[in-house]
């Protein structure tokens, strides 16, 4: 059996009296594309923040390809190939769009970060602009990220993010607040994605997550439900449960049909 | 100095890849050879300066220029990493008192006191900027204070070497390959001639990649972590930089004025630097320069005529340009080239328009984190 890329054991983290996170064991596979679905309050971004060493965990280890990450920082992981596309937007607002992304491509192997004087960094531009050809964001290359739409915004996130050469690439709710033809255009975008990139998605929208997603684990509370394939998840009882107590079954009957979503993905934009 | 050696027409630098749509940023790199124009003619004037104006003034000119040269430090460090030291004058301190101890007892031959002082001011900044650094918000101001004061305090108390509260005096002038600069204009070529190559250097280093990184960290350090980014590194580097740019003002100082004493190494030069910082508009470099020269002309020029009132009127001045000019003078040129650019540009405040986010000086603005 190969190593998995990511392996969570007994990761728990405590905030006061509260367990966030509460004991999870999980592997992802190397070119996998895993979903992490639950009710809002499961530990979903709390679990992302542990694995991106945002935040530390309280117990429990954290391994990148076999190898112990729990004591690194944020930056550490960051160069191991962990990048993360955050749930509230982080850009650099005040610079232009292609900054953003060279910010992220300058840090790259070969991407002369340390340079003092001016270089035209053409390779790192050019890299730059391919992503944003691919995200869709073309146009706005010269617009100052403040002039951005929320979908936009969204799209640059994926492209700074990808611009990372990220080994393990954790999206959390991508496509919240995108409109269906973002959300297409994401979806595209990330199935396309080589192989050498494992994805693990955050994301309400279900629509989304059972495009993408060859796995799928169900967090309820900050503990592990289950971890299965889309359709076993979707089959599950103990899931329905728990989406049943906090009066979102209709995610899950709607699944087949697109229309049928509408309501709850506006729901979910909100938020 | 800003234009690239090589002419850019916007055909030559499109992508090859057959993506037509990079306004922006073409229409900039096409425009670069043109806005080396004002840099050039400002340079072609101040360099023709002493053939017009009498003794006195072309000594204040100096002084503008020295000072305005430790702003830009000041700069690189406030506008442009966001760290706002309070105690950035103890490395024109140390640089000024090392070049005056080299002109005395080694050379005054140029360009070495300064060059010493470079280092001095540089080997400082290692020593202190490796605690400093590590400090955020109101104990990176109180630790920068407390260096300064520790700083000026040191040249009063080692009197064998600083001469104590007389200070250094009787420092040698600039001399150029064994002959003295005697005359006020050759001194102010000289001046103009450090300035020019250190404001370029700092300049360069600003629009490097290493300088937008430093511009990520001044914006959103915890993004940066994100993103692979060390920012202690980083801020330690620019801390460093910063603190032999201040060096090369002090060395220029002390063979200009001749006369060092431990005040200059203290609160009074920070605190109006950062005056001069807010006056120009942080972040755009130049700006700090025009802030410092109405701040030493005032001073230094007018100072004597208004009877001890010269504090008094550079008070007044920064409470009217704190009111009419929020984001310094660079923020009036900022308007005019952000003008052009596209619409829904929340940055018509900045100072540079390659830099949106200039401007403010950290901890005078609310998004800051509470200090």
């Amino acid at each position: 059996m190969t190593t998995p890329l990511l392996e969570l054991r007994g990761v728990t983290r405590q905030f006061g009296a509260l367990r966030a996170v509460d004991g999870v064991d999980l592997q992802v596979p190397p070119g996998a594309r895993h979903a992490l679905i639950g009710p809002n309050g499961a530990g979903k971004s709390t679990l992302f923040k542990l694995v991106t060493g945002s935040m530390p965990v309280t117990s429990g280890t954290v391994a990148l390809d076999g190898s112990d990450i729990t004591k690194l920082g944020e930056a550490q992981r960051a160069r191991r190939g962990i990048s993360q596309t955050l749930q509230h937007s982080s850009l650099f607002l005040s610079q232009t769009v292609e900054r953003n992304v060279v910010m992220a491509a300058q840090r790259q192997p070969g991407g002369n970060r340390h340079s003092l004087v001016p270089r035209r960094q053409k390779a790192t531009r050019d890299r730059a602009r391919e992503l944003l050809v691919d995200v869709g964001l073309e146009r706005r290359s010269g617009a100052l990220v403040s002039a951005l739409s929320h979908g936009e915004r969204r799209q640059l996130e994926v492209a700074v993010a990808l611009a990372c050469e990220p080994r393990l690439l954790l999206l959390d709710e991508p496509a919240a607040g995108m409109s269906p033809a973002e959300s297409g255009r994401l979806v595209g975008l990330l199935k396309a994605l080589p192989d050498t990139v494992t994805l693990v998605i955050v994301e309400h929208d279900l629509d989304v997550v059972f495009a993408l997603a060859t796995s799928v684990t169900v967090l309820h509370l900050g503990k592990l439900l289950l971890t299965g394939s889309p359709d076993e998840v979707r089959a599950s009882t103990a899931v329905q449960e728990a989406y049943l107590g906090t009066g979102r079954e209709s995610l899950f009957l709607d699944t087949d049909g697109p229309a049928g979503l509408d309501v709850s993905r506006s729901e979910q934009g909100v938020s | 100095m800003s234009a690239p050696a090589r002419p850019t027409t916007p055909a030559a630098t499109a992508p090859a890849g057959g993506s037509s749509a990079v306004p922006g940023s073409r229409r900039s790199r096409g425009r670069a050879p043109l806005r080396a124009v004002p840099a050039l003619a400002v340079l072609v004037v101040l360099a023709l300066v002493p053939y017009f104006v009498g003794p006195d003034e072309t000594d204040i000119l100096s002084r503008v220029l020295i000072f305005g040269l430790f702003a830009v430090s000041l700069d690189l460090l406030v506008g442009i990493t966001g760290l706002p030291s309070l105690g950035h004058a103890a490395y024109f301190g140390v640089g000024a008192y090392t070049a005056g101890l080299v002109a005395e007892h080694w050379t005054p031959n140029a360009p070495v006191p300064v060059l010493v002082a470079a280092g001095a001011g540089a080997v400082a900044a290692v020593l202190t900027g490796w605690l400093v650094v590590r400090s955020d918000g109101v104990f990176f101001l109180m630790l920068t204070l407390a260096i300064g004061e520790i700083t000026s305090q040191l040249a009063l108390q080692l009197d064998d070497v600083t001469g104590g509260s007389d200070g250094l005096f009787g420092i040698p002038t600039f001399r150029i390959g064994g002959e003295p600069l005697r005359l006020e204009g050759y001194r102010y070529w000289y001046v103009l001639a450090v300035f020019v190559i250190t404001f370029a250097a700092v300049w360069l280093i600003s629009r490097s990649p290493f300088g937008l990184a430093l511009r990520g960290i001044r914006d959103n350090e915890d993004r940066m972590r994100s993103l692979g980014y060390s920012p202690f590194r980083y801020k330690y580097v620019a801390y460093v930089l910063a603190g032999a740019f201040a060096g090369i003002a002090g060395g220029l100082f002390a063979q200009f004025n001749r006369i060092v004493n431990p005040s200059d190494a203290g609160f009074a030069l920070s605190a109006i630097t950062l005056l001069a910082l807010v006056l120009g508009g942080a972040g755009s470099l130049w700006g700090p320069v025009i802030g410092m020269a109405v701040v030493v002309v005032v001073r230094d020029y007018y100072g004597p005529d208004l009877g001890g009132h010269g504090p008094l009127v550079l008070g007044i001045v920064f409470v009217i340009a704190v009111y009419v000019l929020p984001r310094g003078f660079a923020g009036l040129a900022g308007l005019g080239a952000l003008r052009g650019r596209r619409r829904g540009a929340v940055s018509a405040h900045a100072t540079d328009p390659d830099d949106p986010g200039s401007g403010a000086v950290p901890g005078t603005s609310s998004e800051e984190r509470p200090a």
